[in-house]
């Protein structure tokens, strides 16, 4: 496949400023794009819904996305409808859930031995309890849109001590690099967003950092790189050269000794407007910090498509009944990220899709001639257990949530013989 | 940048467009550019560029009620202010917020006009073949205004209507899947062939004053409940 005539070789990806636009942008200064026979122009874009249009309107050729956008998009419910798929995962981990100091005093009185996510969200539906009995309003928590997985690891966070994100509190969107400020003006009581902005709070002494993203759910997707339907299947070996060039990047990226320059690049050029020990840290190697390649981070696994899609319905934003399997082979595209693996000798799972919900500790797949695919832990914090085999059945248990899309519809939509 | 800020409280309702509590909801869907105006929110960082639109649209007998940059509290003054519609720059950090807004409050969504801070045909011309949900304007032309205004309300209203759509034929789905169901448990538990069952539901349906479905869907919950449905 190397040597294949590229349909394109100019290309403009986006990225939005955080932590975890590093291999996009990494791959540029590093020359790997180029490597590749890409010339790739990185376009710093604002917010995610511009992100968006401009990839569905082919003024970007692809970028850093959420990885439920391309879902999103594909299902319809983004308000553009542009179908997009994703043959790349960008990152695992790296969000955090924030809350206002006075509110943390508050949890830590109700719970002063309180350690952990899963403690501290019990905590907070103390107090909440207790405002709701003194007539106080419900508070304001911000994540950073309606398809991303800070929504949804927000909501699993609050849910897990049984509070209903849609009875208890109330949720609103705020753009990541104004979180802080948000939360200092008092106009929210906290956030989940990514790295570094949990950090910046928690230096300023504005917040207090109560769950990880990877306390929540261990190794969990974060980002991915989309591209439109039309654009992929346009474009597949330009598609595959990207790909490849961005494995290799997220390779070097996870050497812990590369991590400081990486961070280093990222602030120099401008691409997080943030103190530079807070983008550091947050780039820092950790055991529960952003991966780019370690554990399988670049494998755009299916059965990741059908849990965020399981999101949307369970948290009523997605009014339809779609066929998971169908759905998750149609976004995400493993065969795409197959050939290029191949490309650069990177090892893949043989399944496009696992179970979560199990593994307290690292793990490894056994592959042809006694070589192992080492993945990370995948533990959920409200202790649930996913099987993309009978997707459905995760649906079925969940307390909280109301799907506007009847269970025998789905299960129905479901039955379809493939 | 020195944000500045100039809102006024909602109209009373005035009559043919009601407003006001309980009233503004319903009214969403059938915005139309008439002689009353609109009351418009701006979202941009550009003060000198908010001003020339303004006037523009004050020009045309439209209210801005409204103007902000992306630093202030776009959640909280559109819940305060109750815009009919919002022009927002295109690439502004807010945008993420108000599409959340419409996620929160489906029955009510606003247009939403985006225009482009640069001058540039390429982007008008892609995204509205693309079908960004609103219009983005080129260099946001004072004389175009008006129409820009009705091309965003009527994509808008296109684009509700298309969900509405959507929504009923969902429901005619769910309506044929129940009702054959609940023939079904008529013709076994009553001993009747299939013509006389869906008479018989379609009777009911009529004596209430109801859609089929909806009595097709309460003969399976009663028989749930008294049968245990095999």
């Amino acid at each position: 496949m190397i040597g294949a005539r590229l349909e394109k070789t100019r290309l403009r990806l986006g990225v939005l400023p955080l932590a975890d636009a590093a291999p996009i942008v990494i791959a540029k200064a590093r020359g790997a794009f180029a490597r590749h026979g890409l010339d790739v122009e990185v376009s710093l874009e604002r917010a995610w819904s511009a992100m968006r249009d401009k990839v569905g309107a082919g003024l970007l050729d692809g970028g850093q996305m959420l990885a439920p956008m391309p879902i999103a998009a594909s299902l319809g419910l983004d308000g553009l409808a542009v179908p997009m798929v994703t043959a790349l995962s960008l990152s695992l981990n790296g969000n955090a859930i924030t809350v206002a100091t006075d509110l943390f005093n508050r949890m830590q009185a109700v719970a002063p031995d309180a350690t952990g996510a899963a403690q501290w969200a019990m905590a907070l539906a103390v107090v909440l309890k207790s405002d709701r009995a003194a007539g106080r309003p419900a508070p304001l928590f911000a994540h950073v849109f309606p398809f991303s997985a800070h929504h949804y690891e927000l909501r699993m966070f609050l849910s897990s001590a049984g509070i209903d994100p849609d009875r208890d509190v109330r949720l609103t969107v705020v753009p990541p690099s104004q979180m802080v400020d948000e939360l200092q003006a008092g106009r929210i009581d906290g956030f989940c967003v990514g790295a570094p902005w949990s950090n910046v709070a928690a230096s300023l002494g504005v917040g207090v950092t109560v769950a990880t993203k990877h306390e929540i759910w261990n190794n969990s997707p974060e980002k991915v790189l989309g591209v439109t339907r039309s654009w992929a299947e346009a474009h597949p070996n330009t598609h595959r050269a990207l790909i490849a060039a961005l494995i290799e990047t997220a390779r070097w990226l996870d050497f812990p000794q590369h991590r400081a320059d990486a961070a280093r690049l990222m602030i120099q050029n401008g691409w997080v407007h943030a103190p530079a020990d807070a983008v550091a840290f947050s780039l820092a190697t950790a055991a529960d910090g952003i991966f780019f390649h370690r554990y399988a981070a670049t494998f755009p696994w299916r059965s990741h498509a059908i849990w965020f899609a399981l999101q949307m319905l369970r948290w009523r934003q997605c009014w339809s009944a779609p066929d998971l399997v169908g759905l998750a082979r149609d976004v995400y595209r493993c065969e795409t990220y197959r050939e290029a693996a191949e490309m650069v000798s990177e090892p893949c799972p043989p399944s496009d899709f696992k179970t979560e919900g199990t593994r307290a500790e690292p793990w490894a797949i056994k592959l042809h001639r006694s070589r192992k695919l080492h993945l990370g832990a995948d533990l959920q914090l409200d202790g649930s257990f996913f099987d993309p085999i009978n997707p459905l059945d995760w649906l079925e248990k969940q307390q909280l949530g109301n799907p506007t899309v009847r269970y025998a519809v789905l299960k129905k939509a479901n039955e379809i013989p493939r | 940048m020195n944000p500045t800020m100039k809102t006024s409280p909602p109209k009373p309702p005035t009559p043919g467009q009601p407003r006001g509590d309980g009233h503004h909801h319903s009214a969403r869907h059938r915005i139309s550019v008439g002689p009353a105006g609109l009351r418009v929110m701006l979202v941009d960082d550009s003060e000198k560029r908010m001003e020339m639109l303004a006037r523009a649209l004050d020009a045309d007998g439209h209210k801005v009620i409204a103007r902000l940059d992306s630093k202030m509290d776009l959640r909280g003054l559109v819940e305060q202010c109750q815009p009919d519609i919002i022009f927002i720059e295109v690439d502004a950090p807010g945008r993420d917020t108000l599409e959340s807004l419409d996620q929160l409050n489906r029955e009510c969504p606003r247009p939403v006009v985006l225009f482009a801070a640069r001058s540039n045909a390429d982007i008008t011309r892609r995204a509205v073949r693309a079908g960004v949900s609103a219009y983005v304007v080129n260099g946001l032309h004072p004389s175009r205004l008006n129409s820009l205004m009705e091309v965003a309300i009527a994509r808008f209203e296109m684009h509700q209507a298309l969900g509405r759509q959507l929504a009923q034929a969902h429901t005619r789905l769910a309506d044929q899947r129940d009702i054959e169901k609940a023939k079904g448990i008529l013709m076994k538990r009553r001993g009747i062939d299939e013509v006389e069952a869906y008479s018989l539901l379609r009777k009911m349906a009529m004596d209430r004053n109801t859609q089929i479905g909806e009595v097709a869907r309460a003969v399976l919950t009663t028989a749930d409940v008294l049968w245990k449905q095999p």
